[in-house]
């Protein structure tokens, strides 16, 4: 690929696009035609998965700025497409929805944090990191403050926050693999993992960046035809996001109706594990301030903390572009997240809304167990309904689901055609594929470029390093499917974690190394080993049945990480000499963007 | 006060409306969430409920894109835009 392959990047993913959608009609014909549902399954994620292969091989390298950050020539909206399929996981793909239909109000507060968080990233960080020039966030650290442990400590921090999240990513690829290839799930772990290796291993960066672009338009493609098509068939509006006033308002009049009967502890107990009801109400504001603020402040701070979206910034041509890039980046997440409370309203409708002939609130127990759609999912372990009260008929504390059905069973409830199934799986797959590309990636570029070459030998040849580079992607990658294959935590609470532990060591030792001339070394290695120890200690004393304080919950300890980091780091700072001047000018260098960078 | 002086003072000032307006639409409308979901939103969704799924959201948007404009505007001011186009 010749430079002017970036001058025709619109030429090609628009063609590209154009080619998705004629193999999406092609799998409708081949369904009218008789193709199995397994078959259009297999066919949609096989055709993504060498198409994403094809675009890694040809974009490999041996160069270590390609391999590192792209050549630095990725365009802005590019950027921003990446950005956006490196930041939306299997979690946001599969189970925001879920969570939403569950949760209502309170779990919104996810939406508000995962967007949040780039009003952050675009004043405070991603400009600046740009600037400095560096391959990966350790190095920033490590320039800036100076010394091999501080760079040590990033790397630390670095690996528990992305280690972490991309287990949860294997396994969601995992899941989708074995679903979509039947086979089982021990299996379609290693399949998703050399998926993913694929993509990454011979281009580094320059593969990882031109797949992320054409996964984010699979998975966009995959999350929005559905929820405008359900839309349109269940007649709630042709634009779903300006029209479900009054199915909002319905569902929050069946809830008044049927009202959140609490089920006995005996009861629950027969419902197979991973199972939810509804139990708190859709739009009513059903959490306290605090409960909703802290949750959304502690995703905001993770977003401006997780290595592998910041590295993302250091791939664009520009101080300037990073900056535009960020808004290019939270315009295409957005597209996503402003749809998945629409999907939510419009599965919850059709499922409890008696009047609507898919609704099966209120039928009695065995019709609804003889429906195609529920024997499918009840089959698959997504679906469950028991009669409690024992009068025939279902009630809405009655019918219970997996997160991840919201997502994958929709469509066939509202009666899609199965061509949108596999286009489903597709996409899902795509979503935690790209996330897992970009957070391998950051793991293994942290590990061979500041722990190989910057402390081990810095007079390694490039070969040397690229090579240590792919070996390490591999290794990280088997141990992280090797864990996802035991399955310890469910998707999206280990996500969640990752940005608890990212903004416990990083975000002080990030934001104050710009924005603070007299934070120095002794300051960053207190901040980012404080609070990193302070945030896990929180973690596993609430894990192992302690109270906790403030409202701080395993789901929101960055907050207390966070504040131990900034303390230990200003007290730290204080009290030890100020950097020397060379330190000095390099900050005043940072914060202008003409010049030359500083690495 | 020298250039680079200036010009952070400046960085820094837009620093702070932008987090000041980013902290009314992720942090601030909720700390009254229950009584502004009394009140009828865009296109009929209750207030809170539409700022959680589409409101907030959109105004991080053109918040960025806001930012990076001004910012742009402060860096050629001072002469520290950089001089190639992206």
């Amino acid at each position: 690929m010749k430079g002017n392959f970036i001058d025709n990047l619109p030429k090609v993913y628009g063609i590209y696009t154009g080619g998705f959608i004629g193999f999406i009609i092609l799998m409708a014909i081949g369904e009218q035609m008789g193709m199995t549902a397994k078959a259009i399954g297999i066919c949609f994620v096989a055709f993504t998965i060498f198409i994403y292969a094809l675009i890694g091989w040809l974009s490999r390298t041996a160069q270590v700025d390609a391999y590192y950050v792209a050549g630095r020539q990725v365009p802005t909206v590019f950027n921003g497409m990446a950005t956006a399929a490196d930041w939306m996981s299997g979690a946001s793909f599969v189970a925001m929805a879920g969570g939403i239909y569950f949760k209502g109000y309170g779990y919104m507060a996810l939406l508000v944090g995962w967007t949040g968080g780039y009003v952050l990233v675009a004043t405070l960080l991603a400009p600046y990191l740009r600037k400095f020039g560096c391959y990966t966030v350790p190095d920033f650290i490590g320039t800036r403050y100076g010394g091999n442990l501080t760079r040590l400590l990033a790397v630390i921090v670095l690996t528990v926050a992305s280690f972490t999240y991309v287990t949860a990513q294997i396994n969601a690829t995992g899941t989708i693999a074995s679903v979509a290839l039947d086979i089982p799930f021990q299996y379609a772990v290693y399949i998703g993992l050399i998926s993913i290796l694929l993509c990454s291993m011979l281009g580094g960066m320059r593969g990882v960046t031109w797949t992320q672009v054409a996964q984010y338009i699979v998975l966009i493609v995959a999350y929005l035809l559905p929820v405008f098509w359900i839309s349109n068939e269940i007649g709630a509006g042709f634009f779903p996001h300006f029209m479900l006033a009054d199915e909002v308002a319905r569902i929050g009049e069946l809830e008044q109706q049927f009202g959140f009967v609490k089920n006995s502890a005996a009861d629950l107990a027969t419902v197979p594990k991973g199972l939810a009801g509804i139990t708190k109400a859709h739009s009513a504001v059903n959490a306290t301030p605090w409960a909703f603020i802290s949750l959304a402040l502690a995703m905001m701070m993770g977003t401006a903390s997780l290595p592998h979206v910041m590295m993302r910034y250091f791939t664009t041509p520009s101080v300037k572009a990073a900056r535009k890039s960020v808004g290019w980046s939270l315009f295409f997440i957005f597209l996503l997240y402003s749809s998945a409370p629409m999907l939510a309203t419009l599965s919850k409708l059709s499922l409890i809304d008696p009047s609507l002939p898919t609704g099966i609130i209120g039928k009695s127990i065995a019709e609804v167990q003889a429906i195609d759609w529920y024997q499918n999912w009840n089959a698959a372990n997504l679906m469950f309904v028991s009669d409690f009260n024992g009068n025939g008929t279902l009630e809405l504390n009655e019918f219970f689901m997996g997160g991840k059905a919201v997502v994958l069973a929709t469509p066939e409830i509202a009666g899609l055609p199965y061509v949108i199934s596999g286009l489903v799986a597709a996409g899902g797959m795509a979503a935690a594929m790209s996330t897992a590309d970009g957070l391998i990636l950051a793991i293994a570029n942290a590990i061979s470029h500041d722990v190989y070459y910057k402390m081990i030998d810095p007079k390694a040849e490039t070969a040397k390093r690229l090579t240590v580079a792919r070996v390490l992607l591999v290794v990280i990658g088997f141990a992280a499917a090797t864990i996802a294959a035991m399955e310890i935590q469910g998707i999206l609470g280990s996500v969640i974690w990752a940005f608890d532990f990212a903004m416990s060591g990083l975000f002080f030792p990030l934001v104050l190394g710009v924005w603070w001339k007299r934070a120095n070394k002794e300051g960053a290695i207190a901040g980012m080993a404080l609070g990193l120890a302070s945030g896990m200690g929180y973690l596993i004393w609430v894990r192992n049945g302690g109270s906790g304080f403030l409202g701080i919950t395993q789901l929101t300890f960055g907050i207390f990480g966070a504040a131990v980091s900034l303390v230990a780091m200003v007290v730290v700072s204080l009290i030890t000499s100020a950097p020397d001047a060379a330190t000095q000018r390099m900050v005043d260098n940072v914060r202008v963007p003409a010049g030359k960078s500083i690495i | 006060m020298s250039k680079n002086e200036q010009h952070w003072e400046k960085t820094r000032g837009l620093l702070f409306v932008t987090l000041a307006i980013w902290f009314v639409f992720s942090i601030g409308i909720f700390l009254f969430g229950a009584e502004l979901n009394e009140i009828s939103g865009p296109f009929g969704y209750p207030l809170t409920y539409w700022f959680t799924c589409q409101g907030s959201l959109g105004i991080f948007v053109i918040l960025i894109f806001w930012f990076a404009g001004r910012q742009e505007k402060i860096d050629e001011e001072f002469g520290f835009a950089e001089r190639e186009a992206d």
